[in-house]
């Protein structure tokens, strides 16, 4: 791995191909490999979590109990969270870290590529244990995927595996920030300062600062659930002298951060994608890092705006409220930024540029309602209703998903060497956009008027919104079929992309052929005006 | 490639600056779930100075004597109790409500009776609201601080001696004072508890289907 054997072959690099056979993918060490084994599996778990969605709709479209058990329906609200969180999102980010990033710093691999082979290793190994509970008779984990005690506590034999599924999950997210920390710090091209990475690169950064930072935490929260429940300590259960909402603390200590670990990255993809078809450089490059870093500051001191509904002393509860409101800042700094990127561009609309002009706006509206959310007296009514489901499912599917697609459509092109199916593309976006509306929409009427979440049931006064949620759920979820149909397609064959493949691209990236060969960058190319992206 | 490559050929950084990075960054992740424990105390802390989760105060018998009696207030004090779903108990206040004055030491108890044929340890875990009156909510003597242990069937009154101190915020006037009885874990066998647990668990479910 060291850099005097990669002396040794110089020159002789472009015949280093990939090994022959399956073993390639269960050792690689390549980058490029890892990136794209990430992205596989998230898009197969994306099914599997859009199967449990599907679940949960089919049972809430119409009042009463028709199609599955109460206990099934809990099981499948908690483990699409889990899946979508943590098998969807967050690999999917990692897979495009792992692809993108070292061909944007000009670097030749990421810094720990062995580490790197193992932190995608662990995960299809957690999420077998994970969906293994799925077939256990206590059933899977049903205590939603926040697990607050004491309920989590009286799940049946699912309970342990799914704290060591996440246990593996976190050592896998944990391992792959290291690596992407390593990279970022000691593998630039020589030449490039911090303040002219690409700000993929520069969320990432953060982001994986954050992920080291919160998700020991949560190790942390989950082991003394399982001391609680297998060691006799009493962490959580008053009955020992500890303190059930202190597990919430807890928790949202780091599932705050966790939220932005989701977003972060796509606001690095949507910077990129946006300057590109608006044919001008990114406006406010340098705000944009500082409002990423003021976001990721903020983003730990705000947790308790989760708990409204806890008790807490109304100093508490005034400065949780103050220092949400104040997200807001740094993000709209950025959606402004992103609209000024826009204005007088020579601007066409090609699939990435709608689903990142999407996202926009769509986060924009789940943006608002996480505002509605912090104010304290108003939250103690929205809280655990289908306002907040309406509210995540916002920012996290017409954002942190429509920012995935974004940049599929973008970078497919320079993974395949193959354009994608442009006619296609723009049919999936209007399609997806119009039932993610028609899913996500109703749910904020429901939501005020009172309807809970995580129930299998509910009054007759929600039934309509309800059935035209489901409509719309079946909708989108039927039409990212296209999605796997026009990826499929592009790796076949398609109109070749040339290296740059988006007039004026800018970046690295962009420099080296499509596809990308196998290794890209072992000798540092040149920074010059024209390769950074600023 | 230009020149300036060829003659530097690789300037980036070598394999142990990524071995001092990576270390640095695990140390960070160790640290962190340090910190997630360390919460713990913290936590304790916080709920200590603030009454956060609405733990009683615990004053000796010459601190309650020596406390100012404020004549002019009268705070309602009401008592309730809750039966955690693990143990089987009748667990209730003996007297529901009382009228106090800041300052001066009252006497009252909770009547407990085991209703399952083994010996029993339970315990009772009390919480005050609003919580800002927890800190001034002090008892000099409490069954809640010790276990509990009851032979099968046994019954018993359980004292409660109890002194709200003068400082009370002027905005309150009405105390809860609100125990949750418990087996006390450590004294049952985790496997009775379990067994407990799930038949009821199946219970609420079968509840919900119909």
């Amino acid at each position: 791995m060291s850099y005097s054997d990669a002396d040794a072959h110089h020159g002789d690099h472009d015949h280093h191909g990939p090994a022959p056979g399956l073993m390639r993918w269960v050792t690689t060490t390549n980058h490029k490999d890892i990136g794209t084994l990430y992205l596989w599996f998230s898009l197969i778990m994306f099914f599997i979590g859009g199967g449990m969605a599907l679940i949960i709709r089919a049972e809430l479209w119409a009042p009463g109990i028709q199609i599955v058990d109460p206990m099934f329906f809990n099981s499948m609200t908690t483990m699409h969270a889990i899946v979508m969180i943590f098998g969807v999102v967050m690999p999917a980010f990692v897979g495009l870290a792992n692809w993108m990033i070292p061909m944007m710093l000009g670097a030749p691999d990421m810094a720990l590529p062995r580490l790197n082979n193992w932190s995608f290793w662990i995960m299809p190994f957690a999420f077998t244990i994970m969906l293994s509970t799925l077939f256990m008779d206590s059933g899977g984990p049903a205590g939603g995927w926040t697990m607050y005690p004491p309920l989590v506590l009286q799940m049946g034999d699912s309970f342990a595996y799914v704290i060591f599924a996440i246990h593996f999950m976190g050592i896998s997210s944990v391992m792959g920030s290291i690596n992407i920390v390593a990279t970022i710090f000691n593998m630039r091209a020589p030449g490039m300062t911090l303040m002219q990475m690409p700000m993929f690169v520069w969320t990432w950064l953060i982001t994986a600062f954050l992920l080291i930072a919160t998700i020991p935490v949560f190790a942390g929260a989950v082991t003394m659930l399982l001391t609680d429940r297998f060691f006799e300590t009493s962490f959580f259960s008053a009955a020992g002298g500890g303190d059930p909402v202190m597990y919430q603390h807890i928790f949202w200590f780091f599932g705050h951060p966790e939220v932005y670990i989701l977003i972060l990255p796509a606001f690095g993809i949507i910077s990129h994608i946006i300057p590109t078809f608006s044919r001008k450089q990114l406006f406010g490059y340098d705000s944009m890092v500082y409002a990423t870093a003021s976001i990721a500051f903020l983003s730990f001191i705000v947790w308790a705006h989760h708990m409204f509904t806890t008790g807490m002393p109304l100093a508490a509860e005034l400065f949780f409220m103050f220092s949400t409101m104040m997200i807001s800042v740094p993000t709209g700094v950025k959606v402004f930024n992103w609209v000024s990127t826009m204005w007088r561009g020579s601007m066409t609309f090609e699939t990435p540029m709608l689903f990142a002009i999407g996202f926009v706006i769509m986060f924009t509206i789940g943006g608002l309602s996480g505002l509605m959310l912090a104010i304290t007296p108003a939250d103690i009514q929205y809280h655990d209703t289908y306002f907040v489901v309406a509210h995540f499912h916002y920012v996290l599917v017409p954002g942190a998903i429509y920012s995935l697609m974004a940049a599929c459509y973008f970078w497919i092109p320079k993974w395949t060497g193959n354009m994608y199916d442009e006619k296609l593309g723009r049919m999936h976006f209007w399609i997806s956009t119009i039932f993610v509306n028609v899913l996500f929409f109703p749910m904020h009427f429901v939501g005020l008027a009172g309807m809970p979440r995580r129930i299998p049931d509910y009054s007759l006064q929600f039934a309509d919104w309800n059935a035209i949620a489901t409509i719309g759920a079946f909708g989108f979820g039927f039409s990212q079929l296209m999605f796997v149909y026009i990826i499929f397609k592009c790796i076949k064959g398609g109109e070749k992309a040339t290296g740059e493949v988006w007039e004026g691209a800018r970046g690295l990236e962009w420099t080296v052929d499509s596809p990308a060969p196998y290794h890209t960058f072992e000798d540092s190319p040149t920074i010059t005006p024209e390769t950074i992206t600023r | 490639m230009s020149d300036h490559q060829a003659d530097q050929p690789h300037p980036r950084a070598t394999n142990k600056s990524h071995a001092a990075v990576a270390g640095k960054m695990l140390a960070l992740a160790v640290g962190m779930f340090g910190f997630g424990y360390a919460m713990v105390p913290i936590y304790d802390i916080i709920c200590e100075v603030t009454g956060l989760n609405g733990k009683t105060g615990r004053v000796s018998i010459a601190e309650a004597e020596a406390a100012k009696l404020d004549e002019n207030r009268e705070i309602v004090v009401q008592f309730t109790s809750t039966i955690n779903a693990s143990g089987s108990w009748k667990f209730e206040p003996t007297v529901r409500e009382m009228r106090v004055k800041p300052g001066q030491t009252y006497q009252t108890s909770y009547y407990a009776e085991n209703l399952t044929n083994a010996t029993t340890v339970g315990q009772a875990t009390p919480s005050v609201s609003p919580s800002e009156a927890a800190k001034y909510f002090n008892k000099t003597e409490c069954f809640c601080f010790t276990q509990q242990l009851f032979e099968p069937l046994a019954s018993k009154d359980m004292p409660l001696v109890f002194i709200i101190d003068p400082d009370l915020p002027l905005t309150v006037d009405r105390v809860t004072l609100s125990y949750t009885f418990f087996n006390s874990p450590g004294a049952t066998p985790a496997a009775d508890q379990s067994a407990s647990l799930s038949p009821s668990l199946t219970g609420f479910t079968q509840e919900i289907s119909q």
